[in-house]
Order: C-alpha cells, then structure tokens, then sequence
C-alpha cells in the first residue's frame, strides 16, 4: 500500500502556495466533458459540488436525505475558527496550528493542519459573501467568542446554529448550480459500493431509496463526503442515519482506512436514561463556562440534588484540576466523569449520570444574564427532560460524538485508490487523535471550497485515459454484487429487527473502544462483535421488498457495515498500546491517571488494509514528522 | 402509559391509503413519538409485518426532516417543536393519537407517512442564494452590517424547510417558507444584487409547483417549529410589488423576430 502523503518540499508556510502553483490544470473548454461524483450533501459534500460545477465540471451529487439540505452538518452549534484576529489578541496561522497540533496529541499530519489554518480566514470571507449571517457586535462588525481550551477568541457564530447557517450557504451555492444545470442532484438514494477497473476509481453503484432501482453512475474522480461513524456505537448524538457504508466499501475496495479507533466522545451530552432511547442529545460545551459538574459524595445518595450541601458534593474537576476546573477539554472531562460514575458516584435513573449546577451561576450573574448566555440551551434541555436547569441540576454524561479516523487520503486528499477523494469528516487527516471544538466545520469548508476541486482538477489532467467507459464489465458486476447483498439481506429468515444487533454491537463498542480501553476488555470484544454479526445473518428479519421505499432494509445494509467497522475499530485499538488523545489505555497512565503517550512507537497513522474477506486486514503505517512543533505532554492540572 | 395510534398507512403514491389502528403499551412518559413508533416497528418486523415508513435523521429539531401530523396539527401538540420533539408525556395516558403525513397536493405522498417535498427545493433552486463561486472575497468587515439587520436576517434563516407552514395553511401556501429566505437576503447587504429577481423568480416557481396564495390565516406562523414570524410574508409581498413594477426581469423589453 502506497501511503507517500506526497506533501511538497519548501517551507512550511509556502508548501500550499507551491502546490498550487505547480499542479497540472483542465482548461475551460474541457472541464464539462469530465463526470465527478460527489456523495454526501454536509458541508464538505455541497460546498465541493458547487464549486466543482462552478468551474465548469459536470457533477452528479447524491444524499440518503429527501434535500439536500439536511445533512447533519446542519446540526453543529457553537462555531468555526479563523485566524482573522479581530480581537487584537496576537492570534495567527502559528497559533490555530500549534492548538490543533496540540488538541489532537501529535497525532496529525503537520502539512494538513498547517494549511487548513491558513485557510480558515478565506471561508469566512467566503461565508459571509453568500449571505450567512454572522453574529456582529454593536459597530458592526464581526464577533467573535472563545471556545475550549484555547486563549484567544477566533470562533466565529450564528447564535448556536452555525452549522445550520454554514449549510444552507453552501447549499444555496449548491442550489445555484442544480438551476444552472450543471449539478445533476439524486436525492433519496443511497451509495452502495464504488467501481474500480486498471487501478482508478471510476464510478459508484447507488440505491434510489423510492424506486429501489440499483444502477451504477461513471464517473472520472469520485468523492466521499459521507461523514463520520459514532453511530457504530448505537447511540450518538449523530443523525440517525448517519452511517460508515460508504467509506466501509470504499476500504472493502481496497482504500486504506486511517486510525479507525480515534473517536471522540463529548463530555456533555443529554444522558441515556432507558432501553427506547434513540439517540443522544449534545449540549453545547460553552456550558461548562458556568456549570459547575459534581456527584454526590456518598454512593448511595437519596437525596434530591438541591438537599445535599456544598461538603457533600464532590466537583471532581475543579478537585481534579484546580487549574483548568470545569474547562478541561473534552477528553479530559469525558474520562473523569465515566471514572467516577464507575466508582458507583453516579447519578439519575441509571447512574451513568454526573450533575452540572449552574446554582452558583445564577446567584452570581442574576437570571438576566444566564438567559441571554444559555436561555436557549435551557429550553432544549427542559424540552427532553421536562426538568428546568433554573431549578435542578442538568445531568449530564459523555456521548460518541465524532470520528476523527476515516479514509486516509495525501496532502491532495486522494485516498490510496486513485480518483477516490475524501473530505470531510469522512477523511482522517487534520485531527489526529481529538479534535478541537469549532474547527470541524472549518475543515469540511476548507476541503470543499478550497483544497478539493484542486486537487480533482489536478488528477483530472493527469488522467491517461480522461473517461470511465461505461460499458465496462466492473459496473455490472460490481451492481451483481449489490444485488446480491440485499437478496441476502432480504433473505435472513429470523424473527429479530436489526436494531436489536446494532444495539448488542453498541453495547460492547462503548464499554471496550469507548474512552477508556483495556487489552482484555477489547480482546474479548473481537470475540464478541463476530458472534454479534453471526447471530445477525441467522436471525435478523427485515420485511418488505428491494423494488421499493424499505427503510428497514436501508438500516439493516447499515448495520452489517457498522458490525464489520466495530471489529476493525477494536483490532486498530488494541495495536495502539498507547494513551492519547480521547483515549486512554488503562495500562498506560500515570500514578495520578493520566494517560501516557508512546512516541517512539506510535508517532504515526495507522492504516489498515482490506485483504478480503477470509483474511485477517493488514496494518502499515505512516510515520509523522513533527518539524514546526515538537510532540509535549498536555497537561491541564 | 398506554396508547390508541391510528397511522395512515399507504404502499405508494397511487395506491389507495387507509388509516391503520395500533395498540401500544407500556411506553415511557420520556418516550418520544419516534421512539414509540421505533418499538412499535420492531414489534411490526418481528411478526412479519412491515414497518411503517417515515422521515426523520437528526432528532433534535434542526434538519427539518421529520414531517407528520399529529391529531391534526402539523408537528402535533406544543408550539416551537418538531415531530421529533414530541414526548408522550404530552399526551393523556389512553388517548388514542391519529398520524398522518403533512398534507398538500404540492407534496405528494410517497409511503405511509413519507410525503414528497423537493418542490421547496425548486423554489430554493430558483433564486435562494447569492452568486458567488468559491475564490477570494472581499474583507468582510469592511462591510459592517448592524446587529439589528443581522438579528432580523437569521431570525428569518433558521427556517429548516420541513413544510409545516404548507401542511398548516388552508391554502397550502409556502409563502412563509419563500418570505423567510427573502427576508434573510433581502436584509443583508450581499442580498442585494439581484433582490428583486430573485423574488420574482422564487414566486414564479412556487406558482408553479401548485402552492396557494396568503390569505393572512396565520397557521404557517402557529406551526412554524422556529416560529418564523408571518412578517416575512409582508416583505415577500412588498418586495414582489416592488419588482414588478420597478425592476422587470427583463428591463430592455424586447420583440420576437419576425
């Protein structure tokens, strides 16, 4: 497996500038004879699409969603970074850099990161030229606002719907180019598999998800911007459909999938309180601002959260951290509140459960103030809940909310196919082991709008034979075996819906590939999730038919993928015998509890290999450099 | 707490539907509408049934897929909320609840509860945007917009295009849903080029994809899960006026050959 990054010599602030002025281009005139496929309408996907059929490129774009304005990127709250130092507080390219580098425990790629800071201020210019409505201060001009752990204010927001906003400029730009003719948009249908034939990428075989016809659609390059995978672990606070299937065949085809195992889990999210839970509800981490988190000192509180006194609460991290208290980052506070609700500290129906008391806040700031900051919030909480934070403490506890690993892909974003692209959260490279708040957005932006259509040209160029031949025998047969997929699925003749397995599979990804990983715990989970995916072929049952509109057989195709994903996540893990980033390897923690990292032996991306099915995946790795920055121990006590 | 359900239950577009009656039991007060109808369909698939169909992805109220209506109210009981934030504590224990999908004759019904609504992504295709492609842009600030312009104008874009004013109005008038990115463009000043073309061609193609005209009910603004004020529908209307009768899409006029 080829895994050159290819990243271009110079200095490190000029590498961008020099790729881009020596990549090959397609001429006007020739760009409308070359099809790209982009799948996945999210922030990454619409705001690629429009700007490839806005050079000129015919595009055929494709959503599970009934619009193309749904995607979840739709549901990010707090915000995007740019380095445009508005604020005079000596912010620059160096610094997003060094705090992504950092966030991300030196397990990125120094190149990406460096230019995907370089290009945060173009998307906001970008942004604001389609009309998003930023916040603005009183003169104004743009705000800006702070945000996890980092010391200067770059993060720009539309109230806390930037992800909403964010979208539906790219997906006006999207609708633009669908009117213009240029962008053929195939909503309601579902990718099933890509076409490879002599090495290249040249097309993908999708579902309409209203007709069940299955066809294949060539194609010269494709793109995947199809998202990222914590619903492997049942319940997230991802979209319900968001799923692994797309980047799952495309690994299955021979793309190298990067640190599987790298996700991240948010500390403060809406808990699980029962079995028909469906999904996990985030609150916004500028909560921890105010909320002051804490469990009862005593295992066996009774006691109503209001009745017990100061000295019998426990704010495990302002006592755990004096210096950084509730503000750690997401790690942090994800791990501390999982080690004390395994202590049996833990609160609510379940005890998987931590308080956040904003009594304090309130006294201190007056209802007045706390409204204007989180009145919102509040509300949504109160909505799920039907409990008000004005009086009771929210509870709280961590969710699966990210994926940082995902295809790998070089400095162009290609993956190891060749013409198969991947951005977004889909991709693996700009977040190494953690990712910072508000700079997923600037990632799926900055691959879409300014990396990507690029890169696409410059393979385009360079393509020998510029066009997929339709009529060759890899369409059919990669359709046959579509087809085939879902007779089998269709066929299973048990009793048992396939929620029931993904719940099973969740179970074991949560307690063994979650925050906390043991050699054992995920030995034995490699043990399990087989068994889980045994007992799933004999006894799932699906209904209805393949010729129409069948949700449970779109979910059950999930599923499977999500089972086959599950393991190679808990095979990736256990390799990794190191602590970093979200995840620490119970063997490797200090005295105190904090995670150790392995630099001699894990300063690198792991990217496993499909060898086919009978076949244990074979890892390689990529060594990372570190030369602007050298690898420090984060510390935040 | 126990339930009646009647669904509507419909195998495509031109088969004829039917309202089906479900019994369930023992569902949680914190129980959402979908999480009920999640267990009801396993129940369904488990004895061979098949499920009820319907949309939903996001779950908390933002990507505007969910789209059922609910004893007769679009999104059902409580105002400011999606299908997917309805709780069954809202509900009396025993009640028998009826669920239908959004109606109008634009969105065309799909399966049971799943209606096609993509005609408000051709009023979108027609002229919701700005026009610029991706490449450098001007420094936003030297471009101040007051906080009062942007306030209004992304009290106006939170719309999430999920057609409840449409399913609302007794006319099946999308005009909340058109004034609402009117009103956020028209606001701010990249809105500008283009203003009164863009909102000629949006109500040009709203027209055309069957929708009614605003007779000031004020449902679409009782239904609006972000409460999207029925203003928007003035400044719809002022600046069509405007348009038509100032700035023509054609203003050189212009004659067939002969």
């Amino acid at each position: 497996m080829n895994l050159d990054a290819a990243i271009p010599d110079g200095p490190m602030q000029e590498k961008w500038r020099i790729w881009k002025d020596n990549h090959e281009l397609v001429g006007p005139r020739r760009r409308s004879d070359h099809v790209i496929v982009v799948v996945g309408t999210g922030l990454a996907g619409a705001s690629a699409a429009s700007t490839l059929a806005g050079m000129g490129y015919h595009v055929e774009a494709f959503c599970y969603q009934d619009s193309s304005r749904r995607a979840h990127s739709i549901a990010a709250q707090g915000g995007i970074n740019a380095t445009k130092d508005y604020s005079n507080d000596g912010d620059s390219v160096h610094r997003l850099f060094a705090d992504t580098m950092k966030g991300g425990d030196f397990r990125s790629r120094e190149a990406n990161v460096w230019r995907l800071a370089e290009l945060s201020t173009e998307i906001i210019d970008q942004a604001v030229a389609q009309g998003v409505p930023f916040n603005r201060e009183y003169g104004g001009l743009l705000a800006t606002r702070s945000f996890g752990g980092v010391l200067v204010e770059r993060t720009f927001y539309c109230r806390g719907q930037t992800g909403q906003q964010l979208l539906l400029g790219a997906y006006g730009a999207l609708s633009r180019q669908i009117r213009a003719g240029l962008v053929n948009m195939h909503t309601r249908h579902e990718m099933l598999d890509i076409v490879v034939y002599d090495g290249q990428a040249r097309g993908i075989v999708a579902r309409d998800l209203v007709t069940g016809e299955t066809r294949s659609y060539p194609a010269d390059a494709v793109v995947l911007a199809t998202g990222g995978y914590s619903n492997v672990y049942f319940l997230s606070t991802n979209a319900m459909g968001c799923n692994v299937t797309a980047i799952w065949r495309a690994f299955r085809r021979g793309a190298g999938f990067a640190n599987p195992c790298f996700t991240q889990i948010h500390p403060t999210c809406i808990p699980a309180t029962a079995e028909h839970q469906s999904k996990l509800t985030l609150m916004s981490e500028s909560l921890r601002n105010d909320g002051r988190v804490w469990v009862p000192r005593a295992g066996d509180e009774q006691r109503e959260p209001n009745a017990i006194p100061g000295s019998e609460r426990y704010y495990f991290l302002e006592e755990m951290y004096p210096r950084y208290g509730n503000l750690v980052p997401r790690d942090v506070a994800s791990r501390a509140a999982k080690h004390v609700c395994d202590q049996g500290l833990g609160v609510g129906p379940t005890g998987r459960a931590v308080y956040m008391d904003f009594r304090d806040a309130i006294e201190r700031r007056g209802e007045h103030e706390m409204a204007a900051r989180y009145g919102n919030l509040f509300e949504l909480y109160e909505q799920i809940t039907g409990e008000t934070p004005w009086e009771v403490p929210m509870r709280i506890y961590p969710a699966p909310h990210y994926a940082m690993g995902g295809l790998w892909v070089d400095y162009t974003l290609q993956t190891t196919i060749p013409g198969l692209f991947a951005i977004g959260e889909a991709n693996f490279s700009d977040h190494g082991a953690n990712r910072l708040g508000a700079s997923a957005m600037m990632q799926c932006l900055a691959d879409g709008y300014f990396v990507l259509p690029h890169a696409v040209t410059d393979y385009l160029a360079r393509l020998e034979v510029p066009h997929a031949d339709p009529s060759h025998p890899a369409f059919a047969a990669v359709e046959a075996e579509v087809e085939e997929r879902l007779q089998r699925l269709l066929a299973a003749d048990g009793t048992t819906p396939a929620s029931h397995f993904h719940r099973e599979l969740g179970k074991i990804m949560l307690d063994s590939c979650g925050v906390s990983r043991s050699r054992p715990k995920l030995a034995q989970a490699l043990k399990d999730i087989p068994e889980v995916g045994h007992q799933f072929w004999s006894e799932l049952k699906v209904g209805g038919d393949a010729r129409s509109l069948n949700q449970s057989l779109e979910y059950a195709g999930r599923v499977a993928d999500f089972i086959e994903l599950g393991e190679l996540m808990c095979r990736d893990a256990l390799v990794r015998d190191e602590s970093c980033g979200c995840h620490l390897r119970e063997e490797h923690q200090g005295a105190d509890g904090e995670p150790i990292r392995d630099d001699e032996r894990f300063a690198n991306v792991a990217v496993w290999e499909n060898r086919g099915r009978a076949v244990e995946p074979v890892r390689h790795v990529e060594d990372l450099e570190f030369n602007e920055m050298k690898p420090k121990t984060r510390n935040y006590r | 707490m126990n339930f009646t359900l009647r669904v509507w239950r419909q195998e495509e577009h031109d088969a004829p539907g039917r309202f089906e009656t479900y019994e369930v039991a023992d569902v949680e007060p914190d129980e959402s509408l979908l999480e009920m109808l999640d267990a009801l369909n396993d129940r369904l698939i488990a004895g061979g049934a098949v499920a009820i169909a319907f949309d939903h992805d996001c779950r908390e109220g933002i990507c505007g897929s969910c789209s059922m209506t609910i004893d007769g109210r679009p999104h059902g009981p409580g105002g400011g909320t999606t299908t997917c934030q309805v709780y069954m504590r809202q509900f009396d224990d025993g009640a028998t609840i009826t669920v239908e999908p959004f109606g109008a004759s634009a969105f065309p019904i799909i399966r049971d509860l799943i209606v096609d609504r993509s005609a408000l992504d051709r009023i979108q295709e027609a002229g919701g945007y700005t026009g610029v492609n991706a490449g450098p842009k001007p420094e936003p600030n030297a471009n101040p917009i007051s906080p009062e312009d942007a306030e209004e104008a992304i009290d106006a874009a939170i719309c999430i295009g999920c057609g409840a004013c449409v399913a609302a109005c007794p006319n099946s008038a999308a005009m909340l849903f058109t004034g609402a990115k009117i009103t956020h463009l028209g606001r701010l000043p990249q809105g500008q080029p283009g203003r009164f073309a863009r909102v000629q061609d949006m109500v040009e193609q709203m027209d055309s994809e069957g929708f009614g005209g605003c007779t000031n009910f004020g449902e679409c603004e009782a239904a609006c899960p972000k409460e999207i004020s029925i203003r928007v529908i003035g400044r719809l209307n002022r600046d069509y006026l405007l348009g038509v009768l100032y700035h023509p899409r054609n203003p050189r006029g212009g004659m067939k050959p002969q």
